[in-house]
C-alpha cells in the first residue's frame, strides 16, 4: 500500500514537472501507437466492411481465421517483425530495425485482425438495415463501403479505440522490433518494463499511472463524440 | 460554398490527408536523420547500471557520435550482431567473444573495463555464505539448499554463474535452485520476493531500489570480476556496418579521455566500473 | 445521352423461393409505360418479393425479368420502402446523396434537391438530420429522394400502411405529383382506399399466384374470383403462406 501511494505521488510529480524525458516517452508512445491504429484503421475498416457485404468464396474460412488471429501472442508478431526487418532478413535494406517505425509496423500488424474482425460485425449488423435502399440505389460495392464506413462512423470510432488501447499496451512486441533505446524508441510500456526490472518500483507505477490516465482521456472524449452524436443524428 | 467532388471523393481526400499527416508527423518525430548514429549491441545488466546514461552525453561531445544501445542478453547482444543489426558488440563474456571473432563476426577484441559480480543475500544469511570465497560460498549455499535465483538466460553473468558452479563440481537442482530466465533486474526482484540468494553485478545492485532483506554477502573474490570487451562488428561480412563511426567510438573507449569518463560514474560515491583497457584481459 | 430503354418490363414465369417456402409462383405480369399499378392482396401473398423481384432486387429462383427485351437492369428506377433507411447526415443530404449515385452533380444537383424537397413540403427541415425526423416526415423525405432521381418507374411498398392519416393523405398527394410528372407507378398496398384512389389497373395475389389482372373500377365493383371477392370483404387478411415481410 506504501508503494502505490508512494507512486501516486510521484506520478503527480512528474506530470506537474513536466520532466522532459518524461515528455518525451508519452510523446513518441501517443505518436507510433495513433499511427498504427490510423494505418489499421485504413486497411482494416474498408476490410472488414467488404467482408461483411460482399459474399465470395471462401468467406467463411475468412472469418473464421480473422477470429483466430485475434488471439495471435503479440511476441510471435514482434519476433516475425523482427526476423523481417533485420539486417539478415527480407527487407534489411530498409535498415528501420530498433527505429519507431518498425514499432509501428508491428502495432499495426497486431492491431489489424482487430480493427477488421470488428468493423465486419458493425456492417454486418448494419447492412441488414441499409442493404435494399442502397442496391435499389444502384450504390457501387466501393460506394457502399464507403457509405457504410461513414455512417457507423461513431461505433467505427470505438474500434478504433480498442485498437488504440491495444496498440498502447503492448509490450514484447514493442521492444523486440524496437530495442528500448533510450530517446528513440523508448515508449511508456517498454519504460515501465524496464524501470520494473531495475526494481525502481515507485516510477514505474507512475509511469503506468499516466498511461492509464491517457487511455481513460481518450475513452472519455469518445464516449462524450458518442452522447453528443446520439442526441444530434438519433 | 458547397463542394462540387462527390462526398465519396471528398471523404477519400479527407482520410488520405490525414494518413498523410500522420506519416509526416511520424517522420518529423523519427530522430535526426541516419547518419552519425551507430546502434550498439550491449547487456540489460550494463543498461541497468545507468552506465549509458552517464557515458553517452560524454560520448557525443567528444566524437559527435549518437550511440544507441539496444541492451539485450549477451547472447543476443551476440546474435544481433552476427546478424548485422547492430555496428559494435560492448558484452562481458570472453568465451563467447572469442567465438564471435573466430566465426568471423567481429574484427578484434579489445578489453575496455571490469566491474565486480558479488553474491547477495538475506541479512540473516541461513547458508552461512558470507565471506570472500565465492567458490565456497556456493558449495554452502547448495548444501543447505536455500533459495537461489539464477538467470538462466545465456547472459555473461550466467555463464559465469554457470563456470562458478562447475568449478565447485555442483549441478544445482533442486526447487531451491530458480532460473527466472529474465534479466539482471527482474531476478533480483525474484531474490528480494523471495528472500533468496543471487548472484549479481555491482552496478545493477548498487542501483537496485526493491532490495527487501538481501545485503551483498559475498564481494572481493578475483574470480568475481567481470570482464568488458567491445568489439567492431566485420564489415566484409556485414557492408552496412559503420565501421568508420563504430571505430571512432571504440578508439573513444580505449583513449584516456573514455576510460576517465568510465572510472567517473558512480553511485553513492562508488566507482561500478574499472577500466582497464590495453591490460590485455 | 441515350438511356436503355425500360419499358415494357415483362417478368415472365417468376417464382421466388426461400429455403421450402415459395414467396410467389409462376407469375406472368408486363408493365408498360404510364401505368398506375396497385398489387393488393393479403399479407404474406407475395406483393412485397414480387416487386423487389420487378425491381431486380431479388433473383428469381425461376423466371426472368426482362427489360425492353433486355436481362440487363437499366438504371432510372426507384424504390420507396416500407420503412425508409436514411442515412446519418440531413435530409437535403441524403437527397443529394442519391443524385451523387446517378452521378449528378454541382447546380443541377442542388437544383433538383431543393425542388424535391419543396414538393414534399419538406423545405423547412432541409438541414435536420434525418433519423430524427418522424416517421411521416422521413417516408416523404424517402418520395423526394426518389423524385429527385426521375426515375421512369417508382416502386413503393405499403407507402401509407405505417402513417396517419395526415401523413398518410400528404404522401398520396406526392405520390400522385410524381405520376402526372410522367412516372410509372407501381405499388403494394393492402389500404383500399388507397388503392382505388392511386391505381387504374388492380393486379390481384393469393398465395403467391396472380389470380387478377383487372382495371381499378371493375375490381372493386366485379371481382372475377371468390378469393379476390371474400379478401374485399375483408375475410381474407392473413394467408400464412410465408411470413417474411420485406420491411419489417
Amino acid at each position: 500500500m506504501e508503494d502505490l501511494s508512494a507512486s501516486f505521488i510521484l506520478a503527480l510529480r512528474l506530470i506537474a514537472g513536466g520532466d522532459e524525458e518524461l515528455r518525451e516517452i508519452v510523446a513518441l508512445s501517443l505518436e507510433v501507437s495513433l499511427a498504427s491504429t490510423l494505418f489499421a484503421c485504413i486497411v482494416g475498416l474498408p476490410a472488414g466492411a467488404f467482408v461483411a457485404i460482399r459474399p465470395f468464396i471462401g468467406r467463411r474460412a475468412v472469418i473464421v481465421t480473422l477470429n483466430a488471429l485475434l488471439g495471435l501472442p503479440s511476441v510471435v508478431v514482434g519476433l516475425l517483425v523482427y526476423l523481417l526487418l533485420s539486417r539478415a532478413g527480407p527487407l534489411g535494406q530498409l535498415g528501420i530495425l530498433f527505429t519507431p517505425q518498425a514499432i509501428v509496423i508491428a502495432q499495426t500488424i497486431l492491431v489489424l485482425p482487430m480493427v477488421i474482425a470488428l468493423a465486419r460485425q458493425f456492417v454486418d449488423d448494419a447492412w441488414h438495415e441499409y442493404r435494399e435502399q442502397l442496391m435499389s440505389l444502384g450504390v457501387s460495392l466501393a460506394r457502399a463501403i464507403a457509405t457504410l464506413l461513414w455512417d457507423l462512423r461513431y461505433s467505427l470510432l470505438t474500434v478504433a479505440l480498442a485498437a488504440f488501447g491495444r496498440a498502447a499496451s503492448e509490450v514484447g512486441a514493442v521492444m523486440i522490433v524496437g530495442g528500448n533505446i533510450d530517446g528513440v524508441t523508448r515508449v511508456m510500456t517498454t519504460a515501465i518494463a524496464l524501470e520494473t526490472t531495475k526494481g525502481d518500483l515507485p516510477l514505474a507505477l507512475g509511469l503506468g499511472l499516466i498511461l492509464i490516465l491517457v487511455v481513460l482521456a481518450l475513452n472519455a472524449a469518445v464516449f462524450a463524440v458518442r452522447e453528443w452524436s446520439l442526441r444530434r443524428h438519433g | 460554398m458547397g463542394w462540387n467532388i462527390a462526398p465519396f471523393i471528398r471523404r477519400l481526400t479527407v482520410t488520405w490527408m490525414v494518413a498523410a499527416a500522420t506519416a509526416a508527423l511520424l517522420l518529423a518525430s523519427a530522430p535526426v536523420p541516419a547518419q552519425d548514429f551507430i546502434t550498439v549491441a550491449s547487456t540489460t545488466s550494463t543498461e541497468q547500471s545507468g552506465l549509458f546514461k552517464h557515458l553517452l552525453p560524454e560520448v557525443k561531445k567528444a566524437t559527435g557520435i549518437e550511440v544507441r544501445v539496444v541492451a539485450v542478453g549477451t547472447g543476443q547482444a551476440l546474435d544481433m550482431a552476427r546478424r548485422g543489426d547492430a555496428d559494435v558488440v560492448l558484452v562481458h563474456d570472453r568465451a563467447a567473444e572469442e567465438k564471435f571473432l573466430a566465426e568471423g563476426n567481429g574484427v578484434k577484441r579489445y578489453p575496455v573495463m571490469y566491474n565486480d559480480l558479488v553474491i547477495v543475500g538475506p541479512k540473516s544469511d541461513p547458508a552461512g555464505a558470507k565471506g570472500k570465497d565465492v567458490i565456497a560460498a556456493l558449495k554452502r549455499i547448495a548444501g543447505a539448499q536455500v533459495p537461489f535465483a539464477s538467470r538462466g538466460d545465456n547472459s555473461g553473468t550466467d555463464a559465469a554463474e554457470k563456470r562458478y558452479w562447475k568449478a565447485a563440481h555442483i549441478e544445482p537442482k533442486g526447487s531451491w535452485y530458480r532460473e527466472t530466465g529474465s534479466g539482471m533486474g527482474a531476478t533480483l526482484n525474484t531474490a528480494s520476493g523471495m528472500n533468496a540468494y543471487a548472484l549479481t553485478d555491482r552496478g545493477t545492485w548498487l542501483s537496485f531500489k526493491n532490495r527487501g532483506d538481501l545485503v551483498i554477502l559475498v564481494q572481493g573474490d578475483r574470480r568475481l570480476f567481470n570482464q568488458y570487451g567491445v568489439m567492431l562488428v566485420n564489415p566484409a561480412k556485414h557492408p552496412q556496418v559503420k565501421k568508420e563511426l563504430g571505430q571512432k567510438f571504440i578508439d573513444y573507449l580505449l583513449s584516456p579521455a573514455g576510460q576517465a569518463a568510465i572510472a567517473s560514474y558512480k553511485i553513492g560515491g562508488d566507482e561500478l566500473f574499472f577500466p582497464n583497457a590495453g591490460s590485455g584481459a | 445521352m441515350a438511356k436503355p430503354p425500360i419499358f415494357p418490363i415483362d417478368g415472365r414465369g417468376l417464382t421466388v423461393r426461400f429455403g421450402r417456402v415459395t414467396a410467389i409462383s409462376d407469375i406472368d405480369l408486363s408493365i408498360h409505360g404510364t401505368r398506375r399499378l396497385a398489387i393488393l392482396g393479403a399479407n404474406g401473398a407475395g406483393k412485397s418479393v414480387l416487386l423487389r423481384t420487378l425491381h431486380g432486387l431479388i433473383q428469381p429462383t425461376e423466371g426472368t425479368v426482362t427489360w425492353c427485351g433486355s436481362p440487363l437492369r437499366p438504371p432510372d428506377q426507384a424504390m420507396v420502402f416500407q420503412r425508409p433507411v436514411m442515412l446519418r447526415r440531413t435530409a437535403l443530404a441524403n437527397v443529394q446523396y442519391a443524385l451523387d449515385v446517378h452521378g449528378v452533380e454541382g447546380n443541377e444537383r442542388e437544383m433538383r434537391t431543393r425542388e424535391a424537397l419543396k414538393r414534399v413540403g419538406l423545405t423547412a427541415i432541409a438541414n435536420r438530420q434525418a433519423r430524427v425526423l418522424s416517421f411521416g416526415e422521413q417516408q416523404r423525405l424517402a418520395l423526394a429522394r426518389a423524385w429527385a432521381l426521375r426515375p421512369r418507374i417508382l416502386y413503393l411498398d405499403e407507402p401509407t400502411s405505417s402513417l396517419d392519416p395526415t401523413a398518410a393523405t400528404e404522401v398520396e398527394r406526392v405520390i400522385h405529383e410524381i405520376q402526372v410528372a410522367g412516372t410509372t407507378i407501381v405499388v403494394t398496398t393492402h389500404v383500399l382506399g388507397f388503392a382505388r384512389r392511386i391505381a387504374d389497373e388492380i393486379v390481384f395475389l393469393h398465395k403467391g399466384r396472380l389470380l387478377e389482372r383487372t382495371p381499378v373500377d371493375r375490381f372493386f365493383s366485379n371481382p372475377q374470383t371468390p378469393e379476390a371477392e371474400r379478401f374485399l370483404k375483408g375475410e381474407l387478411p392473413w394467408d400464412g403462406i410465408s411470413r417474411r415481410s420485406f420491411g419489417d
